[in-house]
């Protein structure tokens, strides 16, 4: 895979209501190249509604997010299914299909790249053998090439999740974003799964923008976080920037929170993945 | 409260909030469902005591059937081969009817709700008639015969089938297919891959039940010119021949026996 250039992510005052329920309540900001991104916040404070913004899964009721420059509201058809392409999203239950083989659900990454009556073969799962080479590197890549023709529910939910990066890595997207990638998963496969996205993205030089609910995470792995508390941005600095005054700023206080919205777990060192 | 919790829970019972009586609605939902039946076995003539009266009636007509006759039992036998076959073609007709309409008739895959609509109503039309009124009709168009029989069979059966898998496709793990509708595939990846693979368990399931519920529907639909066996239930039965519908009724008993047993075997094995 070539090194890939991200397009300028821009939110121009993002604004998104559901019926009465204001999710985001303006948001203006830019993501540049590269960027590591994570979004924190309290349950309901619009990091889902913010990502699925991103993704295109849901338009803005104001405002206009913009991907190189190409307003995202307009699009449809084909046009839609090409930004999908080229925006790889992990989310937190996977959303692998189950019943397939773990190479088949690495190889949906490639079916929008497939051309010509390649497409239709595809539909009995037929690929030719540069498609599957290039699955299989992909899932080698996460270290999981062992477990290629097993059923996908037979993987623990690492490995799944790991799997879901093979995919996208297959998809050759422009922008990764991820929906709580790691909720699901304990510290290790957690911390594991993190390493990978992240070693993925400073190598291929994409941007990834997640968002993340221990602390922990975003301090350990992004470059830059993005505070949301209820639907406005109240913190956008570097990653070493989010000490205790900020995290109240998000958060509230504690007493506040009333459960374990703040999760400051302490993360053990990262394995590191072999490839 | 004497146990260790008794610090805790002990003291004067809390007054619950008032609970309203459901004894009066009880009583009129018995009353009414009372009625209804009563009107309803007035309208069905129900008498039973005419079954008690009459019930040796039933004796002296099951004593012709106490010799069943083997004189034909050959053609009998060839005639059930014929139904099973009319039972395998119909019920792949229904399956090749079903799974178009089951897709669009499906609300989170329908392309347009105009299309769900359309599908959603074909299907009904076609389980609301009776496949032995699709008989009549294809037996004006292809002739007597088990050729009519088979479309009639897969005509009825497509609707019913169309309607388990828009059911089944409609109960699918949305996140499943999400997954692959992120990757920017099309409508038709998304379904082999993200919807295919859910449903096909419980969908082979449901083809083979039906697979033998037309067993016994091929079994009878002879009686209005669908060929197969049911011709000769009906012929046999209509000119008193006694012996002889005993062994053709026996001879369907064992077919849908037979049939059951192994397409359970087979559901067993592939889901």
């Amino acid at each position: 895979m070539s090194p890939t250039v991200s397009p300028v992510v821009v939110l121009e005052r993002v604004r998104r209501h559901f019926g009465a329920q204001v999710a985001l309540a303006g948001v203006t900001a830019c993501i540049r190249p590269g960027e590591f991104v994570a979004i924190i916040g309290r349950s309901g404070a619009g990091k889902t509604t913010l990502l699925r913004c991103l993704s295109r899964a849901i338009v803005p009721t104001e405002g206009a997010v913009r991907m190189g420059g190409q307003d995202l509201q307009p699009l449809a058809g084909a046009a839609l299914r090409a930004h999908r392409a080229r925006v790889g999203v992990i989310y937190q239950q996977f959303n692998l299909v189950k019943r397939l083989r773990v190479l088949d659900n690495v190889l949906v990454g490639r079916l929008p790249h497939l051309r010509g009556w390649r497409r239709y073969t595809a539909l009995a799962r037929v690929f030719d053998r540069e498609q599957r080479d290039a699955a299989l590197s992909c899932l080698d890549h996460v270290g999981l090439l062992a477990r290629a023709w097993q059923r996908t529910d037979t993987l623990s939910g690492g490995e799944q999740q790991r799997v879901a990066i093979a995919k996208i890595l297959a998809q050759e997207p422009k922008l990764i974003l991820g929906d709580e990638p790691v909720a699901s998963l304990d510290v290790m496969n957690g911390a594991l799964v993190m390493e990978t996205l992240r070693r993925i993205a400073t190598a291929a030089g994409l941007t990834v923008v997640s968002t993340l609910h221990h602390v922990e995470y975003a301090r350990r792995y992004a470059d830059r976080v993005l505070g949301l508390r209820a639907g406005r941005l109240v913190f956008d600095g570097p990653a070493r920037d989010l000490d205790d005054g900020a995290i109240r700023e998000i958060f509230g206080a504690v007493s506040e929170a009333g459960d374990d919205e703040v999760q400051m777990a302490r993360l053990p060192e990262p394995a590191l993945v072999t490839s | 409260m004497t146990g260790p919790l008794a610090g805790i829970l002990g003291g004067p019972p809390p007054q619950a909030p008032p609970r309203r009586s459901d004894l009066g609605r009880n009583l009129l939902t018995t009353l009414g469902l009372a009625l209804i039946m009563g009107l309803a076995a007035r309208v069905i003539e129900l008498r039973p005591l005419e079954l008690v009266r009459d019930v040796g009636n039933i004796g002296v007509f099951l004593k012709g059937y106490l010799h069943p006759s083997f004189t034909h039992i050959g053609e009998y036998a060839w005639q059930c081969v014929v139904t099973v076959c009319i039972a395998l073609w119909g019920t792949l007709l229904a399956f090749v009817i079903s799974v178009p309409l089951g897709l669009l008739g499906a609300r989170n895959l329908s392309p347009h709700p105009v299309v769900y609509f359309a599908a959603r109503r074909t299907m009904d039309v076609l389980r609301a008639v009776n496949e032995f009124v699709f008989a009549l009709m294809f037996v004006t168009a292809v002739g007597l015969g088990p050729f009519a029989g088979m479309l009639a069979l897969g005509i009825h059966t497509g609707g019913v089938l169309g309607k388990l898998l828009s059911e089944t496709i409609e109960g699918v793990d949305p996140g499943q297919a999400e997954g692959v509708t992120a990757a920017g595939a099309g409508w038709l990846h998304v379904i082999a891959f993200g919807v295919v693979p859910q449903v096909l368990p419980n969908y082979l399931s449901y083809v083979l039940l039906r697979f033998e519920s037309d067993i016994r529907s091929a079994a009878v639909i002879g009686m209005v010119g669908g060929g197969g066996i049911g011709f000769y239930l009906w012929d046999t039965i209509r000119s008193f021949k006694d012996g002889e519908a005993a062994t053709v009724i026996l001879l369907i008993v064992a077919m849908v026996m037979c049939t059951d047993v192994i397409s359970s075997r087979i559901r067993r094995a592939a889901i």
